[in-house]
């Protein structure tokens, strides 16, 4: 176990290793060339620009870094603003989350019950996924925000919500159709309601199912949290940094350090799902009897 | 463990091997009337069952066999209505098949043990239990037993995973037991086990029977298991699915190794594949 776990680090560390040194590689090697390939005038993908802090390249140092450097002409350091930011968007992304859990959820468990509305609103839920939602997160932001009684973040968290409702529509589908048939047959025999089948034999038997749908769920709601943020006119959150760094002051250095910030968020929230999971099916495995 | 000895070896009616059933509504529980299954419909249709009727006497032990194809799970599946049929109609102690199943006459057990692993094995056989709605401390005093009966007591607390292929089978039995249905249907059950296990739970399979004096109808493609469980056999052909012959096994009950090795015991064996040669041919 303990290993297993050293490998699994070691691996990690071994990735990061790599992925530094292409990015300090390239960086060093795009600065010497004069940002062409050898021999000619053709440009290479990513301009590396001088240094400093209009670095469009940054060493990953000077990234670190900045978390501890003031962001806007002193005052508040950068690693306390996002950290607050943070907090604004896990809060989003929670309730996102759980909201498109439940919904998807449901919205399986009536398909499942119900061919007749599986027919007539799996297209639909199909169609809504397929629609860009870049596209229409600002018009569902700004008309949920428009609900009085609903905090403002709230338009963000039914996007976040949006995204992760349709793994879990699915995979709540595949899982509940996974017990064996003579499962359904041993429950038909002792005559039982569509309720007691459900929660007697579909929805375990549909466990992790759940939660590969709550896995593929956990990273869209952070996705669709930051995309909700950055289409939103309060630009608060991740996604608000995002925005005001790459579009207003176009901070080259404090862009990527809140990117890092948004991919961490999106590994923490997986995280805390596969956490979940592995107690879960700790009890329902029975791993410690 | 002791059997009571003799307890059922009266049980079953004298009827001249490989003579039809007759009607007998006094002593049959089960009665199979004409029953008619086909699957599909047009071209594809594929006819299961072809007016198959069969009367199952109260508390005997009956078999059926064939080549697969002969519609013998698809028949067991009609008298527990899984399955309706086509034509032709099920009665269970004077109820309709439908009635039957919704008052819980029915024991299941298929040829995979179809244990939840997300419950103990206690749990697995208070399953049904639990649908009736008997309360906690007599349906765990209630699998408790059934699991003495089945000899695994001290594997309650175990998930299914655990146990052997023999052993989650047992359970299985114990778990269709439980609520003491009238008629326990039982669909290759030992099909996936080895010979020599599957002997141990045909000896142990009769000892409950014994014991708790109920109704089996039992589906199965070996021969020396139909012969060694069964008070009667019903041969079955395919294409289409009917009863080709009846057989009545006159071995005595209790059944031990002794039966195994006896000449009657061969003699009925014969007898049974002969019967399922000439299925092959027609």
């Amino acid at each position: 176990m303990i290993t297993g776990r050293r490998r699994t680090a070691l691996n990690v560390l071994g990735v990061l290793v790599v992925l530094v040194a292409l990015w300090e590689g390239y960086r060093a090697a795009a600065l010497a060339l004069g940002n062409t390939w050898p021999g000619s005038q053709l440009g290479l993908p990513i301009v590396v620009r001088g240094s400093g802090n209009a670095d469009q390249f940054p060493h990953l140092w000077d990234i670190v870094a900045a978390f501890g450097r003031p962001y806007r002409g002193g005052g508040e350091l950068l690693g306390t603003f996002l950290l607050s930011e943070l907090a604004y968007t896990m809060r989003e992304v929670a309730v996102g989350f759980v909201l498109g859990v439940l919904l998807g959820f449901l919205l399986g468990v009536l398909f499942r019950h119900s061919p007749l509305a599986e027919k007539g609103l799996m297209p639909y839920v199909i169609a809504s996924q397929t629609v860009p939602f870049i596209a229409f997160a600002p018009i569902l932001v700004v008309s949920v925000n428009q609900v009085d009684f609903l905090p403002v973040w709230m338009g963000v968290a039914v996007l976040s919500m949006y995204l992760v409702f349709f793994p879990m529509t699915i995979n709540t589908l595949r899982g509940l159709r996974a017990a064996p048939a003579t499962a359904e047959e041993l429950m038909r025999s002792y005559a039982v309601s569509w309720w007691t089948r459900l929660w007697k034999l579909r929805v375990p038997a549909a466990v992790p199912f759940l939660f590969v749908g709550m896995k593929i769920g956990a990273t869209a709601a952070v996705v669709g949290a930051i995309v909700g943020e950055i289409s939103a006119p309060s630009s608060a959150g991740i996604g608000g940094a995002i925005f005001a760094f790459g579009r207003v002051s176009n901070n080259a250095l404090q862009l990527f350090a809140t990117t890092v910030v948004a991919g961490l968020l999106g590994v923490v929230t997986y995280l805390v799902v596969v956490l979940l999971e592995r107690s879960v099916l700790r009890v329902y495995e029975g791993s410690g009897s | 463990m002791t059997t009571s000895e003799g307890s059922a070896t009266s049980t079953t009616p004298d009827r001249a091997a490989g003579e039809p059933s007759t009607p007998d509504a006094d002593r049959a529980l089960v009665s199979v009337r004409e029953v008619t299954k086909r699957f599909g419909d047009g071209s594809d249709a594929v006819t299961a069952l072809r007016d198959v009727s069969i009367d199952v006497p109260s508390r005997s032990f009956w078999s059926l066999i064939g080549p697969s194809g002969c519609g013998k799970s698809t028949l067991l599946r009609v008298m527990g209505d899984l399955i309706e049929p086509t034509a032709g109609a099920v009665t269970v102690g004077g109820k309709t098949a439908a009635e039957a199943r919704r008052s819980r006459d029915y024991g299941m057990v298929f040829q995979k043990p179809t244990l939840f692993n997300w419950r103990t094995v206690r749990r697995n056989v208070e399953l049904p239990l639990e649908i009736l709605g008997m309360n906690r401390d007599e349906r765990r005093r209630r699998a408790d037993e059934m699991l003495q009966l089945v000899e695994l007591g001290e594997f309650a607390t175990k998930r299914p995973g655990q146990l052997s292929g023999g052993m989650q089978q047992r359970v299985a039995i114990a778990r269709a037991l439980s609520f003491e249905p009238s008629l326990l249907l039982m669909d290759e059950p030992f099909g996936a086990l080895d010979e020599i296990t599957r002997e141990r739970m045909n000896d142990e399979l009769l000892r409950i029977w014994q014991r708790l004096q109920t109704t089996v109808v039992f589906v199965t493609h070996s021969i020396p298991e139909a012969v060694f469980l069964s008070s009667h056999i019903v041969v079955m052909s395919p294409r289409p699915g009917r009863v080709l012959a009846e057989i009545d096994v006159d071995l005595p009950y209790p059944r031990d190794e002794e039966t195994r090795e006896s000449p009657r015991y061969f003699e009925l064996v014969t007898e049974v594949r002969e019967t399922l040669r000439q299925a092959q041919q027609g």
